[in-house]
Formats: C-alpha cells, structure tokens, sequence
C-alpha cells in the first residue's frame, strides 16, 4: 500500500485538478448562454434571406447567374469549422473524422480538393498530414460579429466565383441541444437546389434582376457560413461544458476512493503502532 | 393614415421592428420612396440612411451593405450592418473616418485597397451623418 503521504499528495494535486475543470465547465456554461443567444438571434435574418432567395431564384425563371450554375468538377473547397482549443470532448475529432474520410474516398490526389480550416485544431490536423490546406483562420472570437468573419467569408465565396473551386462545402457541428451534436456536412455553393417559396409573388426588380442576384447570392452564401459558424460555437461551448463536467465528476469520484484508502492506511498505521507498544510492554515483564 | 410593417433585420439580430407610413431609402438606382401598398420588389440598397416616419416623426437607421423586399403590407431590409441613430457608436465612427481618409491620401496602393477604403469611409460618414439626427 502506498505511504500516507503519497496518498495525501495524490489527493491533493486532484482536488486542485478539480478545482479548475469546475472553473472551466463554469466559464463555458456562461459562454454556451450567449453563444447560444447569437445563434437564435441570426435565425430571423437566415428564414428571410432564405425566403427571398427563393421567391427571386423562381420568381425570376430566365434568372442566370454563376452561382446557380452545376459546373463541371475539377476542384472541390471543404470549409471546416473546428475551435481553437481542446478538451471539448469529441467536439473536433467528430467532424474531423467526417471530413476526413469523405476527401479519402472522393478524392484521389491533392489537387482535387482544398480545405479552408476555420479553428487551430482542425487546420493542425490537415497540415499535420500534408492534406492541402489552401486558408487557415484562427482566432475567430467566441460571439463573432457578422462584420468581424465578413472577410473569411468573402474570401471563401470569392474562391468560387473566380473559378478556384466548383463547389463549396461546409462542414460543421449542428447545435441540437445541451447533451445533443449533429456533424452536418452542407452543400453551399452552388445554390442549385433551393427550396421552393411557399407563396408566389411576382415582383419587380430594380434595377435588374442580374443585379439582385449579383447582390443576393453572394450574401446568402455568406449567411449560411456565418450560420454555421454561430452553429458550431454553440456546440464547441457545450461539448466543452459536458467534458469539463465529466471531469469534475470523475475528479470528486477518485477523489473519495482515495480519501478512503489514506483513512484506512491511517487506521493501519495506528493499530501497528499500538501492536508495537503492546507487544514491547509485554516483553519488559 | 395606412401604414405598413418595416423590419430590418442583421446577422446580429433584429434591429428595427414597427408600423410607418412611409420608407424612403437610398437603393443602388437611386432614392425610392414606399407607401403602404406597394408593388412586390426587391432591390439592393447603397450605403445611407433609411428614414422611417411616423406619426410626423421620422426615425433614421444608418444601413450598409443589403437589400429591400417590399411587399404591399411589409417591407423587409436586410443589411449586413444597421444602427439606430442613437446606437451609433459616434467615436467608433470618427476613428474609422480618419483612418479611411489616411489610407485614400496614401497614393502608391492597389485598386482594390483604395476602393475598400473608399466604402470604409461612406460608411463612416453615413454613420456619422445619420448620429445628428438623433
């Protein structure tokens, strides 16, 4: 049996241990609130552009525009969204892993496909492998601001429109609940399979319906990674609280195993002394 | 007085929500003005003021970069930025025209870094006008 003392260490270096898994699970429950507060927030933006991306997409059936345009695949963009740091469980691994074997299995060499890493875990995973990572952002704040991710993804829309990439896609962590992830993996561009709209409105166009789209389109795709992105932060924070919480709880479990065992070592110890002091008085007499 | 249902909506969330009688806005052809009632339409709007009256008030919202769905009981402006006149922040604003101004007086830089600053600094000077208002 170990020595008292080692026990006691053991204890106390866990306590400590727990102390700052409590202090992270708190941290991200806080973070997850708003995080999740930012995702509903985005919500009514995405149902309208959605609606009138659909309503001017058949509304306007001679409308042409590249981006609504199936074109033959050379290249393929994967925008991935992992965080910046670890212990959040199997938040990254998730949709690394997805990622990962879908480019295995799609793609025979490197040049068929780029990969723009949004977060430290996930471009270190890809360029760790000499996969071809074209754009890494990390760093991307906890409650990113539209404006703030506007150039990440500016450049990932203008990527397609230039020709580098036929198709774009995303894949991120689909937020369902507290205790509930989805790795989504969503087509952004091009846009050829949107919904119908509900109800027909012919509308007027001004000043055309090229420019509308030319304005639109470009928007809607950004909406949709920013949306993901709000997405996939709310899962990161909630995967980080439920690991974090796992930890406390296995710390306070171990660390009442060990304070069993140091109290019996204790007791151990008492009784041999007093066996020791028993059995030497014995022998004086 | 007819009135109509105006929501401008950004990424960020709802920004403006209320019954006016009349929009007027600047679109990318040129000013337009919407009164309940109006035709279907969609069209992308330039960096400016939306001005919302009410009630012989007229509230002013600085937008930038979106468009305006109009429907005959609702219009729709969807901007990736949109502050209230009293929510500009007005120093915010102020640096960000200075810097814009320094980077256009700069003359050995690309097409594409003088237009950026030429829009960082409409943006700026629309936040600004539209702060005066409040």
């Amino acid at each position: 049996m170990a020595s008292l003392r080692e026990i006691k260490g053991r204890i106390s270096s866990t306590k400590k241990t727990s102390q700052i898994t409590k202090a992270m699970q708190m941290v991200s429950a806080s973070k997850l609130s708003r995080a999740e507060e930012n995702a509903r927030s985005f919500v009514p933006y995405m149902e309208k552009i959605q609606e009138v991306v659909a309503s001017v997409a058949n509304g306007a059936s001679d409308a042409s525009h590249p981006m609504l345009k199936q074109r033959p695949v050379k290249k393929t963009g994967y925008i991935i969204i992992t965080s910046d740091r670890g212990l959040a469980g199997a938040y990254n691994s998730n949709v690394i892993r997805k990622l990962n074997r879908d480019i295995q299995s799609r793609h025979q060499s490197k040049d068929e496909y780029g990969i723009i890493a949004i977060g430290r875990v996930g471009r270190d995973f890809f360029v760790s492998r000499g996969m071809n990572v074209v754009l890494d952002i990390v760093g991307v704040n906890d409650h990113p601001s539209f404006v703030e991710i506007n150039a990440i993804t500016k450049q990932a829309v203008g990527m397609f429109e230039d020709g580098t990439y036929d198709e774009l896609f995303i894949y991120y962590t689909h937020y369902v609940s507290a205790i509930q992830h989805e790795v989504i993996s969503q087509k952004v561009l091009p846009l050829n399979d949107i919904a119908p709209a509900g109800k027909h409105l012919s509308y007027e166009f001004e000043p055309s319906v090229e420019e509308i789209l030319d304005v639109l389109l470009p928007q809607y795709a950004e909406s949709i990674i920013f949306g993901s992105l709000l997405d996939s932060k709310a899962s990161e924070h909630s995967s980080r609280m439920t690991a974090m919480k796992n930890a406390t709880d296995n710390a306070s479990e171990l660390i009442n195993s060990l304070t069993l065992t140091f109290n019996r070592a204790r007791q151990a110890a008492i009784t041999q002394e007093i066996t020791e002091i028993v059995g030497g008085a014995a022998a004086l007499e | 007085m007819k009135t109509v249902n105006v929501s401008i909506v950004t990424p960020d969330g709802p920004v403006y929500n209320s019954e006016v009688e009349m929009v007027s806005t600047k679109a990318m052809s040129g000013e337009l003005g919407i009164l309940p009632g109006h035709v279907p339409m969609v069209a992308p709007l330039a960096i400016g003021a939306v001005r919302l009256q009410k009630d012989g008030n007229t509230d002013l919202v600085a937008v930038s970069g979106g468009f305006l769905e109009v429907r005959p009981d609702k219009v729709t402006i969807l901007a990736q930025t949109a502050e209230k006149a009293n929510e500009i922040d007005i120093d915010r604003a102020i640096e960000a025209k200075k810097r814009a101004e320094e980077r256009l007086n700069q003359h050995n830089q690309s097409h594409v870094d003088f237009k950026r600053a030429e829009l960082a600094l409409r943006r700026a000077m629309n936040r600004l006008n539209v702060a005066q208002f409040k």
